[in-house]
């Protein structure tokens, strides 16, 4: 089959839609898990993902509320716990790795049902159902809508909390807004890249778009486009060279950012 | 008018006291600076009012819709995030190019909108918060050790422009400081705080306050040390926290 039947035929438009839909709700809310370094917070609310999946095969809910679910419950737990006792990537450390850990146990408890872990982990893309597509869209919009309506708030806090308490803002409510946000793109992402992956479709679109931007609004708008271009590239790459295609995706995101880099250098020199 | 009341405020977290019954009220237009060693709960005082921690005991009022311009202590932005003046100006709300730029004029540091934050100098990111503050038309402008990491003249220079921001606007302004002399000669009112309060007023009256010299007299080694003191309460400069 070739390229252009490829894309006519259904399955390919759908793994591009499916990228393209996460990739616009992802690479916005990247920009803040870069801003705030919460880079391993999203690893830990990812890996929990897993989690979700066992407990939504073993109760029979949906995948996508199954695993929104324990996300969210591990967004929460982690902002809840930061500055007690421990460091904050101690906590991360233990929680990310153990979520990982009981998902994977509970899914090998799993006799009855056949479950696919590697789609899982790595995502399976090319596998997405029309159904998906609206679960990814819905879950895409609801994220993009929530992140323009506590944009300036979000980038108050972000800045500092005590000046956005003076302005009226209370940065513990921002960061529940970013928590939600953070359980919905990994919901919406695990069948698209997989649990061991989203970190990646939300940290380095947005760090590939810093170099050449000069406000918060255009990083985020041109880490949409970038995550966006990449899937495409990515699905592209992975049909001619018969490689995974999750992984792939995040190789080409990678590429692109070496190359954002080098010409924000060239940029900065002259 | 008052622009706000302090009625007995403490607060305390666990074991340790950080503020002890402090009671302190502000008239519009006053320039009240607070002073005290590292760990005299200055910043908190700071904090209580703007609302980002809440009193233990006692009560804040402020006037009915009081509007706060606060300048933080040290605006710590992450290299990652792009940011230009202007936009930072108008992050929370709208304003025209012509407030934008009235307001870094008055803050001395005009035409800078196009600028890049984490291109500024110390001395220029906290004139631009400055500008920021004033874009909001404040009844109060807070400052929290607003000129750390100044050198001596930017010191002064600054506290100059924070003089005519008063006279131009008539806004009441409150700030912490252990720059002791330049801050002292602008300000209507001197809180020395070190827990509590130790001793206030004019600046005359503070620097001559035998409470006052308890807590700065020492390690200066200058003109400050000649006072020899006698006080009837310690000063523990170990208690409390930031």
């Amino acid at each position: 089959m070739s390229w252009a039947n490829a894309i006519l035929d259904d399955f390919v438009l759908r793994a591009i839609l499916a990228g393209i839909g996460l990739a616009f709700a992802a690479a916005p809310l990247g920009c803040f898990v870069v801003w705030r370094h919460m880079a391993y917070f999203g690893d830990a609310t990812a890996h929990a993902a897993i989690l979700g999946v066992a407990l939504s095969l073993t109760f029979s809910v949906s995948i996508f509320m199954g695993v929104m679910g324990v996300a969210l419950v591990m967004a929460f737990t982690v902002s809840t716990l930061g500055g007690r006792g421990f460091a904050m990537d101690t906590i991360l450390g233990v929680l990310a790795h153990s979520a990982l850990a009981f998902g994977l146990v509970a899914a090998s408890f799993l006799s009855g049902i056949r479950i696919d872990l590697m789609a899982y982990l790595f995502g399976d893309i090319l596998a997405v159902m029309p159904r998906d597509l609206g679960v990814i869209w819905g879950g895409g919009a609801l994220v993009v809508g929530l992140l323009i309506w506590r944009w300036s708030a979000l980038l108050t806090s972000t800045l500092n909390p005590d000046l956005a308490y003076a302005e009226g803002v209370d940065p513990r409510r921002e960061q529940m807004v970013l928590n939600v946000a953070l359980a919905i793109v990994v919901a919406v992402a695990i069948k698209v890249v997989g649990a061991l992956l989203i970190t990646a479709m939300l940290i380095i679109p947005a760090a590939a778009a810093r170099p050449l931007t000069r406000t918060p609004e255009t990083m985020a708008l041109l880490a949409g486009g970038l995550a966006s271009a990449s899937v495409v590239g990515g699905i592209r790459a992975a049909w001619v060279f018969d490689t995974p295609t999750g992984p792939t995706i995040v190789c080409v995101v990678a590429g692109v950012f070496a190359l954002s880099v080098t010409v924000g250098q060239v940029l900065a020199r002259r | 008018m008052t622009l706000f009341t302090f009625g007995s405020v403490g607060l305390s977290f666990g074991d340790s006291a950080i503020l002890k019954s402090v009671s302190f009220e502000m008239g519009a237009g006053e320039i009240v600076t607070i002073v005290g060693p590292n760990g005299s709960g200055k910043s908190t005082l700071l904090r209580l009012l703007i609302g980002s921690i809440a009193p233990s005991t006692g009560r804040i009022t402020c006037q009915a819709g009081l509007r706060i311009g606060y300048v933080p202590q040290k605006l710590a932005l992450d290299p990652t995030l792009p940011m230009t003046v202007d936009r930072l100006l108008s992050l929370r709300r709208r304003a025209s190019r012509a407030r934008v730029a009235q307001a870094l004029q008055e803050a001395g540091v005009p035409g800078f909108e196009r600028r890049q934050i984490s291109a500024l100098s110390g001395g220029q990111l906290q004139r631009v918060m400055l500008a920021r503050a004033l874009l909001g038309e404040p009844d109060l402008l807070v400052l929290d050790e607003a000129t750390q990491g100044l050198d001596q003249p930017g010191v002064a220079a600054f506290y100059r422009q924070i003089e005519a921001v008063r006279q131009e606007h008539g806004c009441g302004i409150l700030m912490v400081s252990h720059d002791l002399h330049v801050v002292m000669s602008a300000s209507d009112r001197v809180i020395c705080l070190n827990g509590h309060i130790c001793c206030q007023g004019t600046p005359q009256h503070v620097v001559s306050a035998p409470e006052y010299r308890a807590l700065f007299g020492e390690g200066t080694g200058g003109a400050l040390a000649l006072y020899s003191h006698h006080h009837d309460h310690r000063h523990d400069h170990k208690e409390g926290a930031q």
